[in-house]
């Protein structure tokens, strides 16, 4: 222990003793989870329509979500990074809301807003016949409220820590502000653009309240792997822990994937 | 600092208050998980049963008959558990954690629940089939949705649904507030909406047996018996007679 720098003694082990405990909160979960995993029966339970499904859905509201997170977060982020409109503070802080929030409550405002007898929903629904609750663009769409906030809060960020030199002169020289967009801004902020898109990921990966209260919980069609645990831990306790493991491996993967990007760039 | 000083000052002020609502002083707990359907019913039953008894304090723990059971598995410490079907309790009969044998202690059926005003135009259960329209059942796991399955089978209708929930309560909410065009429902739980579900009988003799049983668990093992007792009682029968339960 030389490389510890003793000051007067005691904080040096109180803060040792301290972060052990810290650190164990989280180890012993996951320890308890692999010790509670029916290893040898996890192929086959992992092969069952119950996973299976719940996986494909998952794959498809996740990423589902990241692309709609990009294509409306980005223009958003810069709007309110780069213009200055009355209000904007105002839709900052309900832009962030959903980080705050119950995502349960989330869900529920959203069926008041798009449910079929909705705000926006129920003119939907009259007029073109979408109904948007237990369907899967009603889980992508509930995933997108509570996972966006993370792709504008990362780009908005960017944007503004960006001086405006390098745009300044691209746009002196002639670049049209469309080009200046696409060469300069975009890769500059790429880090951040990176690190948000794959936090945005992540959380619409475990997302579950918003979409049990706003999509529903149907198997094959709305059932992502976290509502599948959950029904699955009163009946099937082994599925749920072989599926809960698939999520751990994941998130793991992930982590591991982006360890010295994820922790520089945010 | 006056920020810290404010923080400080809500913190405290939430935690006193997250503390006071505990039970009564002097008065002896008695926990009791009941279904979901259960929960109006057994809310009118309190009343009468702590002015049978003074010294004892009900809280209830409502839910889903499943997610019940899967709490004592836990070893959640209550007195009493009511579920909506007998079959629910099967995982604990080999455990050592009822105190007794369970009694069952009413009978429900189920009914086709609609939004006020039928906007779907549903008559009867061949509803359930057509996918053009939303229907949601009880997740098959819960009694509502196992007697549900059963129902529809009897009446040869292949189900083609959009939900399946947790609870019967959750069902009726969808569809007291439009989300669904029909549900299978307990009847004392569409009694619940009067104004906002309309309920459609169901051409079906199959109900589902409610039962209770006393925990080995809980900490009031009088209170548990006392409640039990109550309930199989000719004045808890006539109440929960009033919310549509059928006799045992």
């Amino acid at each position: 222990m030389k490389h510890i720098q003793r000051t007067s003694g005691q904080p040096v082990w109180a803060l040792v003793v301290l972060g052990t405990v810290g650190a164990a909160l989280f180890v012993l979960p996951f320890v308890g989870l692999l010790t509670r995993a029916p290893w040898s029966s996890l192929p086959e339970l992992l092969s069952d329509r119950v996973a299976t499904d719940a996986l494909r859905i998952s794959v498809v509201t996740s990423f589902g979500a990241t692309v709609a997170a990009a294509i409306l977060g980005l223009p958003l982020a810069w709007l309110l990074a780069r213009v200055e409109f009355p209000g904007r503070s105002i839709v900052r802080g309900l832009v962030l809301l959903p980080l705050v929030l119950p995502p349960v409550v989330g869900g529920t405002a959203l069926l008041f807003a798009l449910g079929r007898r909705g705000l926006v929903g129920e003119p939907l629904a009259d007029a073109t016949g979408i109904v948007l609750p237990f369907s899967i663009t009603g889980a992508i769409v509930a995933t997108t409220f509570v996972s966006m906030p993370f792709l504008v809060i990362a780009v908005e960020g960017a944007l503004r820590s960006l001086d405006g030199r390098h745009e300044g002169a691209a746009a002196s020289l002639g670049g049209s502000p469309w080009y200046v967009l696409r060469r300069i801004t975009l890769p500059m902020i790429r880090p951040s653009l990176v690190a948000g898109l794959v936090l945005t990921w992540a959380r619409a990966l475990g997302e579950f309240g918003a979409t049990i209260t706003f999509a529903g919980n149907l198997q094959g069609r709305t059932q992502t792997l976290p509502l599948a645990v959950f029904v699955s831990l009163e009946g099937n306790r082994e599925a749920a822990i072989a599926m809960s493991l698939v999520m751990v491996a994941v998130a793991l993967a992930v982590i591991v994937g982006l360890r010295s990007r994820w922790w520089r760039e945010l | 600092m006056r920020t810290g000083w404010w923080v400080a000052a809500v913190s405290a002020v939430t935690f006193a208050t997250g503390c006071a609502a505990g039970s009564e002083p002097g008065r002896e707990l008695v926990l009791v998980s009941a279904a979901s359907s259960l929960t109006d019913a057994f809310a009118a039953l309190e009343q009468p049963f702590e002015i049978a008894h003074p010294t004892l304090d009900v809280v209830f723990n409502f839910g889903g008959s499943t997610s019940l059971v899967a709490q004592v598995e836990q070893g959640v410490p209550a007195d009493v558990l009511a579920v909506a079907s007998e079959t629910s309790l099967d995982p604990l009969l080999t455990s050592d954690g009822l105190t007794g044998a369970p009694t069952i202690f009413a009978r429900n059926e189920l009914v086709i629940a609609v939004p006020a005003g039928n906007p779907a135009a549903v008559t009867d259960l061949s509803a359930f089939a057509r996918p053009e329209l939303l229907t949601g059942l009880c997740a098959p796991s819960v009694p509502c949705g196992h007697l549900a399955a059963r129902v529809l089978a009897e009446a040869d209708v292949f189900p083609v649904i959009d939900s399946a929930e947790p609870n019967v309560r959750a069902l009726l909410q969808r569809i007291a507030s439009g989300e669904l065009d029909a549900g299978l429902v307990y009847a004392t739980d569409a009694r619940t909406e009067p104004e906002r579900v309309l309920a459609l009988p169901v051409n079906s003799s199959l109900t589902t047996s409610a039962a209770i049983v006393a925990l080995t668990a809980g900490a009031s093992s009088s209170g548990a018996e006392a409640f039990v007792s109550f309930v199989l009682s000719p004045p808890a029968q006539i109440i929960l007679a009033e919310f549509g339960f059928l006799s045992p």
